[in-house]
């Protein structure tokens, strides 16, 4: 296995590396350095040489891709691409165009994210699971069909309604949580509560019918006619054996989202005014900011593949017929 | 503490004694959901049946706290630097430069701040000899602004001022080891505060040709304020030889200390509008030892820098800088003290704004900027009283104002139930639609394109524009001052009389004749090449971002159909449409201006040849050359308001309604709405240390609060007992079947 984790983590260089190449392509398509320097430097007032300047100061001065006028290495070295990608693989994801420290500001506001994104996976998960065990429990009944009929309207719903209606049902009409905020520690549970309510209410519908077909599947295996002949009522049957097998899918479905929960939701975190990492990459994109979109772009794609091989690991720990080479 | 604690897992082990466990016994779990529901609200309210919403902690129920919120996180808090209204709402409370506006008084007065007075300025020949106040601009050479800063003012308790008891600076050379527990400007041990004095001011006017700095007026400050420009020779050629950029070390010739308390500023020529640039941040002092402790690489690293911690003299001082969440200002222990307007306009002590006449500055406590990113949270925090004060969003419209029959704007009968009061007021900016002078079919000085401009001018109706997109918030612009600036006029004399006519006491739009024959004068007769008898076809630039945008677009497209011509949009990103302008490539556009300071040179300055934006980068944005205009502009910039001033102003407008460069839109309304106990609130444009005058009454929000926040617990149960109701019949389903025999 540690030969296939070693493989794998090499793998991963050239796709952070494409990733990388693509999202620098993308932002210097519609952004240019003298945008960029404009936008930092304001509307009124802003000379050409001022731009000058400030290219020259951030190092936006040197051509993107390749320096004709330099020599030997120096002709990839000394461009914009590689003097502000280099740092990225060693995790330094330094200043901002605006002048902040990076890493600071991501581990700064990734645990406002987590706060919210980890509860919402928790809960979200355990409704999920629970309505979809109770559809496959009163299967064949008014109570499945209906239930089928509202996760559907359930997942045609936007989570923007979801989260204004929430915003209006339990913060203004109920008066029962602030609408929106944040706070540090333990204060911060009530801040919580709404986007948290509003992010497993979302989720429900698709999770259900998602967890409902994995059941249902168990359900008619030939290990759960088994239990049944042996006279197990049909409560243990679905707790004991069917959860458990069904588990398998579930964990590992959640096991690849996991290094992403960092990232954060951008419309909740706008709407909550949750200061987590999600907000901060659409922040950087209107502001410019291709120092932090880079790293964000970077940072996002290595966390998804850590949840890929993750994922890989977790099937061996689950499944003991599966083994990795 | 404990008790949420115990809460939270009382939370989590509700949830995990789901229907899974309980599969021998539903009823008792559904009791339990229920009584999950009403357990926990319960610790969120801290105890209080009242405020359980209550975004803030409830400590502070009862202090004299403003609370505002910012959308989008500042960029920039180094006075040097910033140059935008987010920003100055919050620097202007810190940094104190040596003139303040007044607060109350129109037209908007400039008064003294740390100054002792407003500098008279004295003018200078080339050899250096005094000139009388009246003498002609061209002998003009220099001019000297003495300004005289008040002896014991203090700057805010700040650890780039502590030093250790042999007098050494504590924190200017910080180890790793001493970094390592710091992680914000709260983690130092020690304070310590100095006085302020005059050479604090010529440091920062280096700051603003330092090349570490950036800031935004170094070009054009360099044109003016002598030496300048050879002091940000030297400073770049400093840093190019890796050479320490210590400031105190480099003398600029126009920025002179005169003794401890006493500074000279010397401008090249006469520019009388530098005065208000002294009210600026620009010109605020900035201490050298904050600039020393902030450039330690190790605090750079941690984001502890000048850009994001200020230290001022001001009122308040930034106690907390979390741009993720929240920033706030708490009263600076050493402010040197200021008192409340004894004066103001006529209706200031009518509207209760001379009440605290004289009363001792600051009144509020601290000042709460929460971030708030979407209108409608804010909107309805607002209205539960958990916001001070609310613009109107266009989402909220309709809720805050109405339109009486007159037309007058008033509040909602909601709103005004509730104690909220709204303030309106002309901003002092323009939108205008302007025309590349450049371009050969709308552009130049020619008959035929001026009648062009003029038809056009006429045809989109602003007043509808206005109606339709703005809510009726703006007024149609005569010209190009706004009201309030001086030269501004009102009543008949004051129309654009090439666009509107005096009818019955107000300004009417011209017909849509008056524009068709203007268009046939022009030679496009019906809005038709006459050649090919097709539509002539003109090209509107503009930035366009999301679907609101088509609507707008579509009007303007209508305006023009109106004389036949058709309107091509040509929508891009901002950096393209920037870029367009830059260039001369744009055709007709939509651009804005807001008034740096309250003078019509901060206008007409917009049109002036040598200003322009293709040939010199200027703020010209059209390109607009008239060398009649400019020699009047030329004599009015230098002018001290007065008749002469004022006819020449009136001149200049007639110039520029007759070549119509600009189609003049509109100058934009502000609404703002603010509760009962918010206190002191008067508009004011130019001044923006406003939060020093203003004042709260907390017993009266307190009590409003509670009142407005009551939490509703019914519905719950009534949600509860739903889900009971329906869950019954499934459960009944489910015994018949478990009984059920298999024959």
């Amino acid at each position: 296995m540690t030969y296939y984790i070693i493989r794998r983590i090499l793998y991963a260089f050239p796709l952070l590396l494409g990733v990388n190449i693509l999202t620098f392509l993308l932002f210097f398509v519609v952004n240019t350095p003298d945008d960029m320097a404009r936008m930092q430097l304001g509307e009124k007032r802003v000379t050409d040489e001022a731009v000058q300047q400030w290219k020259e100061q951030h190092g936006y001065d040197l051509p993107l891709l390749w320096n004709e006028e330099a020599h030997g290495s120096g002709k990839i070295t000394e461009t914009i691409f590689y003097s502000k990608s280099i740092g990225l693989f060693l995790f330094r994801f330094g200043r901002s165009d605006s002048g902040r420290n990076i890493g600071s500001d991501i581990y700064q506001r990734m645990w406002p994210s987590l706060a919210i994104a980890v509860p919402s996976l928790l809960f979200g998960l355990i409704a999920n699971i629970s309505f979809a065990v109770m559809m496959v429990f009163f299967r064949s009944t008014y109570f499945e069909t209906w239930g089928g009929i509202l996760c559907v309207i359930m997942m045609s719903v936007s989570t923007l309604f979801y989260i204004i209606f929430g915003q209006f049902v339990v913060g203004k009409f109920l008066q029962l949580v602030p609408i929106s905020g944040y706070d540090t520690g333990l204060n911060a549970v009530k801040f919580m509560v709404l986007p948290v309510l509003t992010g497993v209410v979302s989720g429900l519908g698709s999770g259900t019918r998602w967890y409902r077909i994995l059941f249902l599947e168990e359900v008619e295996k030939d290990y759960v006619r088994t239990a049944r002949a042996k006279g197990l009522s049909e409560p243990r049957v679905l707790f004991t054996h069917v959860l458990q097998n069904a588990l398998i899918p579930i964990l590992t479905g959640v096991v690849v989202v996991l290094p992403t929960l960092f990232m954060g939701s951008l419309i909740t975190e706008s709407f909550f005014s949750i200061p987590g990492l999600g907000s901060y990459t659409i922040d950087a994109i209107s502001a410019q900011d291709f120092a932090i979109v880079r790293s964000m772009v970077f940072l996002g794609s290595a966390l998804y593949i850590l949840g890929l091989l993750l994922t890989d690991i977790s099937y061996t720990l689950v499944d003991p017929r599966i083994r990795l080479s | 503490m404990r008790r949420l604690g115990s809460n939270i897992n009382l939370v989590v082990s509700a949830v995990l004694a789901s229907p899974l466990r309980y599969a021998g016994g539903w009823y008792p779990c559904v009791a339990q959901i229920a009584g999950f529901l009403l357990v926990m609200a319960a610790p969120l309210s801290g105890c209080d049946e009242s405020g359980w919403n209550n975004p803030y902690p409830e400590v502070e129920a009862s202090k004299p706290i403003l609370y505002t919120s910012f959308s989008e996180r500042p960029k920039h808090l180094d006075p040097a630097v910033s140059y935008s209204a987010n920003e100055y709402a919050l620097i202007s409370q810190i940094y104190e430069p040596a003139l303040q506006y007044h607060y109350l008084l129109r037209p908007y007065t400039l008064v003294p701040l740390t100054a002792v007075a407003v500098p008279t300025v004295i003018y200078r020949d080339r050899e250096g000899q005094i000139l009388p106040v009246e003498s002609d601009e061209k002998k003009i050479a220099f001019s000297d602004y003495v300004i005289t800063i008040q002896a014991g003012i203090r700057y805010q308790p700040h650890p780039a001022f502590a030093r250790s008891g042999q007098g050494e600076f504590l924190y200017h050379d910080l180890s790793p080891d001493e970094l390592r527990g710091i992680q914000s400007i709260a983690d130092f041990d020690h304070t310590d505060s100095r006085e302020l004095i005059a050479e604090d001011y010529v440091y920062q006017i280096k700051r603003l040709v330092d090349p570490r700095s950036h800031s935004p007026i170094a070009e054009f400050m360099k044109g003016y304020i002598v030496g300048l420009s050879e002091l940000a020779g030297e400073l770049e050629g400093a840093k190019n030889k890796g050479q320490g950029l210590d400031l105190k070390r480099f003398s600029v010739q126009g920025a002179e200390i005169l003794d401890r308390y006493r500074y000279r500023i010397t401008l090249r020529g006469k520019y009388p509008q530098f005065q208000y640039w002294l009210a600026m941040p620009f010109f605020a002092p900035m201490p050298w030892e904050a600039v020393d402790f902030y450039y330690q690489p190790g605090l750079v690293e941690k984001n502890i820098i000048l850009d994001w911690y200020p230290v001022g003299t001001g009122p308040y001082m930034l106690a907390e800088n979390n741009p993720n969440r929240r920033m706030v200002l708490v009263k600076n222990p050493n402010f040197h003290g200021e008192n409340y307007p004894g004066e103001g306009e006529p209706s200031d002590a009518s509207n209760g704004l001379l009440t605290d006449r004289g009363k001792l500055l600051p009144f509020i406590d601290q000042v709460v900027f929460m971030l708030e990113r979407e209108d409608i949270p804010y909107w309805n925090k607002f209205l539960q009283g958990y916001y001070d004060a609310s613009a109107i969003s266009s989402d909220s419209f309709d809720q805050a104002v109405k339109f009486s029959g007159a037309g007058d704007v008033e509040l909602t009968e909601n709103l005004k139930r509730n104690g909220i009061n709204l303030e309106t007021t002309v901003a002092t900016s323009i939108f205008y639609l302007g025309f590349n002078m450049l371009d050969p079919v709308v552009g130049g000085g020619a008959k035929k394109a001026r009648r062009l401009r003029q038809a056009i001018a006429i045809a989109v109706d602003y007043e509808e524009f206005i109606s339709i997109f703005m809510n009726g918030r703006g007024i149609a612009a005569q010209g190009m001052l706004p009201p309030g600036i001086f030269g501004y006029q009102e009543g008949n004399e004051g129309i654009n009389s090439y666009v509107y006519e005096w009818v019955n006491g107000e300004p009417r739009r011209k017909s849509l004749d008056e524009a068709k024959r203007l268009l046939n004068e022009a030679g496009y007769q019906g809005g038709r090449n006459p050649t090919t008898g097709q539509p002539w076809v003109l090209y509107f630039d503009t930035v366009a971002t999301g679907p609101d945008d088509k609507a707008r677009l579509n009007w303007f497209r209508k305006q023009f159909a109106k004389l036949g011509i058709q309107l091509v949009i040509r929508a891009t990103d901002y950096n393209r449409f920037q870029q367009k302008i830059r260039t001369g490539n744009a055709q007709i556009f939509m651009w804005g201006w807001n008034a740096d300071y309250p003078d019509p040179e901060n206008f007409f300055f917009l049109l002036y040849g040598p200003n322009a934006k293709v040939k010199n980068g200027g703020e010209n944005a059209v390109n607009y050359q008239n060398p009649r205009f400019d020699k009047l502009f030329e004599r009015m910039r230098n002018m001290d308001n007065g008749g002469e001033r004022f006819r020449l102003i009136q001149e200049l407008q007639e110039i520029v309604r007759h070549d119509a460069p600009w189609l003049f839109g509109m100058h934009p309304k502000n609404f703002s709405l603010f509760h009962g106990w918010y206190k002191n609130l008067k508009p004011n444009l130019m001044a923006t240390n406003n939060l020093k005058y203003q004042r709260i009454e907390t017993v009266q929000r307190e009590s409003i609060r509670k009142e407005w926040n009551r939490p509703k617990i019914w519905p719950l149960v009534i949600l509860v007992l739903t889900v009971l109701a329906l869950t019954l019949p499934a459960w009944l389903l489910y015994r018949r079947k478990l009984h059920a025999t298999a024959f």
